[in-house]
């Protein structure tokens, strides 16, 4: 099939190679089962990271395999969402959860937490949503207070992806109520420390393969030496991991979308109606058209955005929020298409369209919903041009 | 423990052809793979090797100098060493001549607890290059096994047939053919896969390994090919669709009656 040439290193063609032979041959036998059953896709996982492929994002001194390049991780992020973004958000809130630690935390804790991390035999998962505090993150009232060498969290953290299955958990906590944004703290907390509890899985409409989970911290003991950074620095270290994470959603959609688009055309050029495939007409085949536009597009600008991160651009939070929106936005018109050209057939699970559609809502919802994604974006225009205008 | 491995690179099956005027197979353009059940031997070595600190996984191949893309393929998944048997003068070998050569090779290694083959090539489908081998090395052999545990220098092994399986105990050094029920062969690590990339594999010649050189290829081997052939397309039939079951049913057991065939 003909592609654009991104410039990828060879790694990166190793990466997309190595995932798209996994994913085909792991995980689409099982995907629409772990979509109906809500499994957890727990051997995948671990076959994963026997193949040396969680530490991708994590640098070679804390065991991983990242040396400047984050195209490796993106693109098996891209590959595994071609068949189940339920299964690549669960290998991708490793990196999500893990985010805090590689940008904020001590060599210590990054010696400690990270190579586990890489080498696949822990897990884990970011804490940040509260029941009340979704979009506008900066409320969350789990609190952390210090005692002695400890710190004393309590409260509730809600839709939790990972939670209950992974090990370590980069969770926010209000350490100072008067300073608002500038009171929340970020701390390292592990499956098993005193008064951590999970609640109930969620029943969700897609990705039902991905854990979400509750956490419920009930005077849960957690070292001091847990706390990245300094006290109130946690609503930095949440925003700054969304910057480099959100290219990562991203990446499940464009993933999702060529997924779609696969099938779609595929069918088109099967499916006969009145005497001839239906890819035939005018009108369908202008339809894949624009929907193959589209996940091109989207592609190129979410790559654009990685390599523009990769290489040491500062001011990247608008266009990690112009991929993550538009990326969605183009994954959730693409599979709705793509049920479209399936007709009835595509309406019924036993063709995998109908769970690409499912799937797609959450793009444009989490890791900060499309609305906020444009939110950034217009503010970064207002800043921008305002300093223009000033000259 | 040391387990040595042998496997064969055949053409992907999926995609090959015979050539109806020479009766040979028609190989161009057609990607070769690890025979499917070498890799499930590989895996049970592999397993064996998370399982027993300390062990050792050696694979072998007998091949032209491209076969090397195999042993790449294991050092991927975890082989420690890896073996090329590659001469002209093995050119030709059958399951005789070849059973023979595998068995000078394994000679000249470490000598191994363990030698593990697929149960059979995908491409001759002979089964018989495991059994031989361990019949030239002078050891048990058990073929068609599908689950392996070792203790004290025993191993406890599962012998499957078509209607159950046999329990067997059989001492160290021992051969086994495995089965594909055996386990899911794993993919190549990335590390791994870096690391076969930088893989230089020096050949093994026939001099190398002591074999007779009167003993190897096709001159010394009993074999002779008489003719391959893709056997005709079925062609014909009925075909009925779109009744009640009841009506099938009835039609079919008519048909079937009228040609006496019930």
């Amino acid at each position: 099939m003909a592609e654009l040439n991104y410039g990828l290193s060879e790694l990166a063609q190793e990466i997309r190679g190595m995932v798209r032979e996994f994913a085909e041959s792991r995980v689409k036998p099982v995907r629409a089962e772990l979509d109906e059953t809500g499994h957890f896709p727990t051997e995948i996982l671990r076959e994963l990271g026997k193949m040396d492929l969680m530490g991708l994002y994590i640098p070679a001194e804390y065991g991983g395999t990242f040396e400047g390049d984050s195209m490796p991780n993106l693109i098996a992020v891209e590959e595994l969402s071609r068949i189940c973004i339920g299964v690549s958000v669960s290998f991708a809130a490793n990196g999500l959860g893990a985010d805090p630690i590689l940008i904020g935390a001590s060599e210590e804790q990054k010696k400690k937490y990270l190579p586990p991390l890489a080498s696949g035999e822990k897990w884990a998962a970011y804490a940040l949503t509260e029941p009340n505090a979704g979009s506008d993150a900066g409320s969350i009232r789990t609190t952390a207070v210090r005692k002695g060498d400890k710190y004393i969290l309590n409260g509730t953290k809600q839709w939790i992806t990972n939670g209950g299955e992974a090990d370590i958990y980069t969770v926010f906590a209000v350490t100072d109520k008067n300073r608002g944004a500038r009171g929340v703290s970020c701390f390292i907390v592990e499956k098993g420390m005193p008064g951590f509890k999970f609640g109930k899985k969620e029943n969700k409409l897609g990705i039902r393969a991905s854990a979400t989970r509750e956490l419920i911290f009930e005077d849960c003991e957690v070292p001091a030496a847990n706390l990245i950074g300094r006290e109130g620095t946690g609503f930095i270290w949440a925003m700054k991991t969304f910057d480099v994470s959100r290219p990562g959603i991203a990446a499940q959609a464009v993933g999702l979308a060529q997924g779609a688009l696969d099938e779609a055309v595929l069918y088109a050029k099967v499916r006969e109606q009145f005497g001839k495939p239906i890819i035939a007409n005018q009108g369908l085949s202008w339809m894949l058209a624009d929907m193959a536009t589209k996940v091109e597009t989207a592609r190129a600008l979410t790559y654009a955005t990685v390599q523009s991160i990769d290489r040491g651009s500062k001011d990247y939070s608008k266009f990690s929020a112009m991929c993550k929106v538009y990326a969605s936005d183009v994954a959730m018109q693409v599979t709705t298409d793509a049920v479209q050209v399936f007709g009835g057939y595509g309406y019924m699970k036993e063709y995998p369209v109908e769970k690409m559609m499912r799937d797609a809502k959450i793009l444009q919802i989490y890791e900060g919903t499309n609305q906020i994604q444009r939110d950034i974006i217009g503010l970064a225009l207002n800043k921008e041009y305002g300093a223009v205008a000033k000259k | 423990m040391h387990i040595v491995v042998c496997v064969k690179q055949v053409p992907n099956t999926t995609q090959v052809r015979i050539n109806p005027e020479t009766n040979t197979l028609v190989r161009d353009g057609v990607e070769s793979i690890m025979n499917p059940f070498d890799e499930n031997a590989l895996e049970m070595a592999l397993q064996l090797k998370e399982k027993h600190a300390g062990t050792k996984v050696t694979v072998l191949t007998m091949g032209p100098p491209q076969a090397a893309e195999v042993l790449k393929e294991a050092v991927g998944r975890g082989a420690d060493a890896v073996v090329l048997l590659c001469d002209r003068a093995f050119a030709g070998s059958d399951t005789w001549a070849t059973s023979y050569a595998l068995s000078t090779a394994i000679g000249k290694l470490e000598r191994p607890d363990l030698v593990l083959f697929g149960k059979q090539a995908i491409d001759g489908d002979t089964a018989q290059v495991g059994p031989g081998v361990a019949d030239w090395l002078g050891i048990p052999c058990i073929a068609y096994a599908r689950k392996i545990e070792i203790a004290g220098g025993k191993a406890a092994v599962e012998r499957a047939y078509e209607d159950g399986y046999e329990k067997l105990e059989v001492a160290l050094p021992c051969a086994l053919t495995v089965l594909k029920e055996a386990n899911v062969p794993r993919m190549a690590s990335l590390r791994g896969k870096m690391a076969a990339k930088k893989l230089g594999i020096a050949p093994m010649t026939a001099e190398a390994s002591g074999a007779d050189p009167a003993r190897l290829g096709l001159n010394a081997s009993p074999t002779r090919v008489v003719k391959i052939f893709s056997p005709p397309p079925k062609t014909g039939g009925v075909k009925w669709q779109g009744e009640e079951p009841a009506v099938m049913a009835q039609r079919l057991a008519d048909t079937l009656r009228e040609r006496k065939l019930i």
